[in-house]
Formats: C-alpha cells, sequence, structure tokens
C-alpha cells in the first residue's frame, strides 16, 4: 500500500466509519445521560437563585480568584492548548473545506502563519500540562489509563499536523494519511472517553450549577 | 552500434548547435539532475564521445500521449535533438517499417546491441488475456520479457508503464500490470506522468550517456532529481496557499487574481514531479499556471484516488447518509439503554425493603 493508497482510504471508507462511529457513540451516551433522570429533590430550594446554571456555566470557565498563580502550568497550559487546538480546527482553511465538504457550511479560513502560532502553542501546552500531570504526585495519583489515552489522541493529530504542514520526519503524503488517521482516532474514541466532554462540558457545567443553586451554593 | 556512426555532439553541430549551445546544455543537464557545476565537463565529455545508443522503444496499453509530449516540441531544442538523434531502432508509432519488417527490426537491434541497448517502455501490460494487446501476433508480455534480456537497463515511461495508469484502474478489467511487476533482474526506472516531461527522460538519456548508469530513484522507481519536491513545495501560487487566498470557481476573482487552486481540487500537495520548475513547452507554462489545478497524474494508481475536483481534505464518498443512519442507530440503542437503566431503578425500588425500628429491636 503506498502513502497515497492510505491517505485514499483516510479519506474514504475511514472517515465514513470513523464519523459513523462517533456519531453513534455521541447520541448513545447523550440518549443514556439524558434518559438516566434524576432523584425528585423534595427539600424546598435554599435559595431563589434562577440562572445558578448559566451562571456556572460562564464562571466554571475562569479560573478561580489566586489558582492561576497556584496551578498555573494547569491554567494557563489548559487555556492555551483548548484555544490553539481550537483555532487550529476550525480556522485552517483545509479544515473549513472538510467541514464545507460534509454539511456545506463554511466560514472564512485564517493565515496559515496564525495557524502555525496556534497549532505550536496548543503542542507545547500539551506537553507541559502533562510533564505537570508527570511530575506532580497528586496528579500522578489522580491520572488512570483514560487520561493519558485522552492526551494522546489529542496530541496525535496536532503533532502528525505539524510535521505534515512543514514537511518534517515523514514524506508528506504519509504524513497527511497519518494525520487524518490520528482524527479518525481521535473522532472513535471521543464519545467513550473523557474527551466526550467536548460534547457534554456545558450541560455539566449547568447542571452543577442548577443542583447547588438549589443547595445554596451561591455560583 | 556501428563506429563509423557520429558521436552526439558532432550530430549537434550538424544540425548547427554551437559547442556554446551544447555547454549551456550540459550545464542545464547538470543542474537539472542536481549535480555540481563541476560534472560539466564531464557531461560534456563523455556526450562528446557516446554514440547514438540503441533504443528500442515498445509500446503497450497506451494512448500514444507520451510519445506524443516527447516527439513534440515546437522548436526543435537540443533535448528534442538529442531525443531525435539517439538511435530509435524500434519504435511502432515513429517508424516507417511495419509488420514482419519492424519486428526484424527489433530484432536487429537486440542481437547487435545485446546487453547494451535501453529499452524504453510505455504503456501496461495485460496478465488478463494475451489477446488483450498483442504486437505482430506476440502478447505484450512476451515482447517485454524477451526485448528486457539484452537490454542494459528498463525505462518505463508514463505512468501506465510506471504504475499500471488508466488500464490498471478499477476495475482493472485487462489485469493490467507495470512494468516493474514483470521485470525484476534489470534496472527499471520509471518516469511516470501522464505524459511525463520530456526533459525528464532527456536528463535521464545525457545520465546514462555520461555515467552509464542510471540516476539515483526514490521508493518509487523515480530518478529523485525529478521527483523529490511535490508540486506543491515549487508552486508560484504557494503564498496565497499560505495566505488563505483560494480560487472557489475557475471563474472567479480570485481565479482571475491568479490565487491558489487547492479548493478546486489541486494535488499539488500529493503530487511528486518537476511540473512546476521545468514546466512544459519550453518552460512556458504548467497546469496550475494555466488555472487548472494539478490532477496527481504522476502518482501510483492516481485514477483511482477520489475525484479530481474536491479539495484534498474533503471526503471521497458522500458519508451524510451513513452517518445520519449510524446516529438514528446511536438514538434508538441510547433509548433502550435508558428504558433499562430505568427499569432497573424501577425494580431496585420495588424491591426496596422498609426497615422498621422494632424489626431492629427485635432482631437484636
Ligand atoms: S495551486 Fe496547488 S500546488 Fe499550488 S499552492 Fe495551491 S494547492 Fe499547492
Amino acid at each position: 500500500m503506498t502513502a497515497l493508497e492510505l491517505l485514499t482510504w483516510a479519506r474514504g471508507p475511514g472517515l465514513s466509519i470513523a464519523l459513523a462511529v462517533c456519531a453513534f457513540g455521541i447520541l448513545l451516551r447523550l440518549f443514556e445521560i439524558f434518559g438516566l433522570g434524576r432523584k425528585a429533590d423534595l427539600s424546598r430550594p435554599r435559595d431563589h437563585s434562577p440562572g445558578s446554571g448559566w451562571r456556572t456555566i460562564v464562571s466554571r470557565s475562569l479560573p478561580p480568584p489566586g489558582m492561576v498563580k497556584q496551578a498555573p502550568v494547569t491554567y494557563i497550559g489548559g487555556y492555551v492548548f483548548h484555544l490553539g487546538f481550537a483555532i487550529t480546527l476550525f480556522f485552517f482553511v483545509p479544515h473549513i473545506e472538510l467541514v464545507r465538504g460534509l454539511t456545506g457550511l463554511s466560514w472564512p479560513g485564517l493565515p496559515t502563519q496564525l495557524i502555525d502560532i496556534a497549532a505550536v502553542a496548543g503542542l507545547l501546552a500539551l506537553i507541559a500540562v502533562l510533564a505537570s500531570r508527570l511530575s506532580n504526585p497528586v496528579k500522578r495519583f489522580l491520572s488512570g489509563f483514560q487520561d493519558y489515552l485522552a492526551w494522546l489522541l489529542t496530541f496525535l493529530p496536532l503533532a502528525t499536523g505539524y510535521l505534515a504542514f512543514h514537511h518534517l520526519l515523514i514524506d508528506y503524503t504519509l504524513a497527511l494519511a497519518l494525520h487524518v488517521l490520528s482524527v479518525e482516532l481521535l473522532l472513535v474514541a471521543l464519545p467513550f472517553t473523557k474527551l466526550f466532554h467536548t460534547v457534554s462540558v456545558f450541560v455539566s457545567r449547568w447542571y452543577n450549577g442548577d443542583i447547588f443553586g438549589r443547595k445554596g451554593v451561591a455560583s | 552500434m556501428a563506429f563509423d556512426e557520429p558521436t552526439i555532439a558532432e550530430i549537434l553541430r550538424r544540425q548547427g548547435i554551437s559547442r556554446r549551445g551544447f555547454l549551456k546544455f550540459c550545464a542545464t543537464t547538470a543542474s537539472l539532475m542536481a549535480l555540481p557545476p563541476s560534472m560539466v565537463p564531464a557531461i560534456a565529455a563523455a556526450l562528446e564521445k557516446a554514440r547514438r545508443p540503441s533504443v528500442i522503444w515498445l509500446s503497450f496499453q497506451e494512448c500514444t500521449g507520451c510519445t506524443e509530449s516527447l516527439t513534440r516540441s515546437h522548436t526543435p531544442s537540443i533535448e528534442g535533438l538529442i531525443l531525435e538523434q539517439i538511435s530509435l531502432d524500434y519504435h511502432h508509432t515513429l517508424q516507417a517499417a511495419s509488420g514482419e519488417a519492424a519486428e526484424a527490426a527489433r530484432e536487429a537491434a537486440m542481437r547487435e546491441n545485446h546487453g547494451k541497448y535501453l529499452l524504453v517502455v510505455d504503456g501496461s501490460i495485460p496478465m488478463g488475456n494475451a489477446g488483450y494487446s498483442t504486437i505482430a501476433g506476440v502478447s505484450n508480455l512476451d515482447m517485454l520479457k524477451e526485448t528486457a534480456a539484452g537490454a542494459a537497463a528498463v525505462i518505463a515511461v508514463g505512468s501506465c508503464a510506471a504504475y499500471g495508469g488508466l488500464p490498471a484502474a478499477l476495475p482493472n478489467p485487462t489485469g493490467a500490470v507495470p512494468v516493474s511487476a514483470i521485470i525484476k533482474d534489470k534496472p527499471v526506472m520509471n518516469v511516470p506522468g501522464c505524459p511525463p516531461i520530456p526533459v525528464v527522460i532527456t536528463g535521464v538519456l545525457a545520465h546514462f550517456l555520461t555515467f552509464a548508469a542510471l540516476p539515483e530513484l526514490d521508493d518509487h522507481g523515480r530518478p529523485k532529481v525529478f521527483y523529490g519536491e511535490s508540486i506543491h513545495d515549487r508552486c508560484y501560487r504557494r503564498p496565497f496557499y499560505d495566505q488563505g487566498k483560494f480560487a472557489e470557481t475557475f471563474d472567479d476573482e480570485g481565479a482571475r487574481k491568479g490565487w491558489c487552486l487547492f479548493k478546486l481540487g489541486c494535488k499539488g500537495p500529493v503530487t511528486y514531479n518537476a511540473c512546476a520548475t521545468t514546466k512544459w513547452n519550453q518552460g512556458v507554462s504548467f497546469p496550475i499556471q494555466s488555472g487548472h489545478g494539478c490532477i496527481g497524474c504522476s502518482e501510483p494508481g492516481f485514477w483511482d484516488m477520489g475525484p479530481l475536483y474536491k479539495p484534498l481534505s474533503m471526503p471521497i464518498a458522500p458519508v451524510q447518509m451513513m452517518v445520519g443512519a449510524a446516529a438514528a442507530g446511536g438514538a434508538i440503542a441510547g433509548a433502550a439503554m435508558a428504558m433499562r437503566n430505568r427499569a432497573a431503578k424501577k425494580s431496585a425500588q420495588a424491591a426496596h425493603q422498609k426497615v422498621t425500628v422494632e424489626d431492629l429491636e427485635k432482631a437484636k
């Protein structure tokens, strides 16, 4: 199999399978989660705090006072990675073309120099948070296989994309094929690992905020 | 090769090519082949002494486009002359003789230059039924094997001879294979392209005449000097790609301004060839310069590598139906799971036994 054949498989059957598994998994998990239901809370709400869930979505997305100083790698690394990843994912023109191919939607892209900066920042941040996860005893204790798997599955698309774009180490066609395949791995794993937070993060933040609001914990 | 034959330099002089012009050609060849300038005198000396190499050209399942490409130059260039001056002892499109006379010429050339002649092949070889393609009643496979046996080296010209090309495109009705699938005991060099660039052929011939060997080849058997870089890396529209400026259709503002053709399906990023540097028609232009994306014709199996007009990053097959069905399946499975969870919860509630203080007292 040549690199181009691998790329063609990745763009064809590979992509179909990955997207199908991802769509299947996301719907399955959403129905499962929402179908769980919650016990009726018979107690009277402590405080009347309408909008507590919505406020939590915002407040939990910002670092609590003092925490950036205490855990700079976690917070700054986390922000830089998520931003870098999102910019690379949504504003690199070939990616937009993929979305256009799938859905017909498109939007303007960014120059590749900016994408490059975002990707490098994302990669460095990922390395930094992994280093801190490994060196900090508490974090290491709390980390399981899934955490490292999620890290790897996120790191690979960025890394292979970077190699492909800059023609580093491996032949471009092969790098591109590996890049697409790594994204497909990510798609397949997304619904069934902690990576599902891409879909569920704001739902769970809203729920937490709302339930704590009822229990009298201000958000 | 008779010794009273003129050398290549003599032939070129007779054609009115000056010494200066000849050296310029040697220098161009050296730079094309990525050889240091110090090699120019060596190339010149070797070419001056070289006699016309005997070349046998076999055409199998092909469209004659490769021959067209190599022979059609509107103003005869030195490359063209070199090509014309090789002793093309057999080429059934170009030679005057036909039928048995032509075959006799091939056999004579094979006998006289045994072990020394170059075999050039264009077109793929059908392995299905020998009758799919024959020349003078001889199957392509037999003729290739027989002619390759006495060749110094084999050059597979064009994507068909190099990789199977169009005849080998799915579902490959004739069972077409490339030269390299059959000839294993001779150096085989692939010069793919549909058709390949003429100067690549003459450059390689010059290399063979100078060093009596084929140039360095890559994993796909292609001369590295010509196929070492992708079209995208050498494309003059690359700055637009980097700035995110793309033509969206073939006649929009972007197309008129000469912006990048990625969105129109350009395969330049995954195609390794010299079009962007040597160009075509004596360096006049190449497909991207005339406004059409690269179709990747020099890559193995390019016919089956997805639609020509879809951007490289777009999915090849329509996935919407499959994804929609998978999502619906996921929803149903999720709902079933939710129902099962609820039933489990309900039965747990039903099985819940109340324990009263009296029960506990009794249990004491
Ligand atoms: S036109 Fe094709 S080869 Fe040129 S920069 Fe754009 S994508 Fe690359």
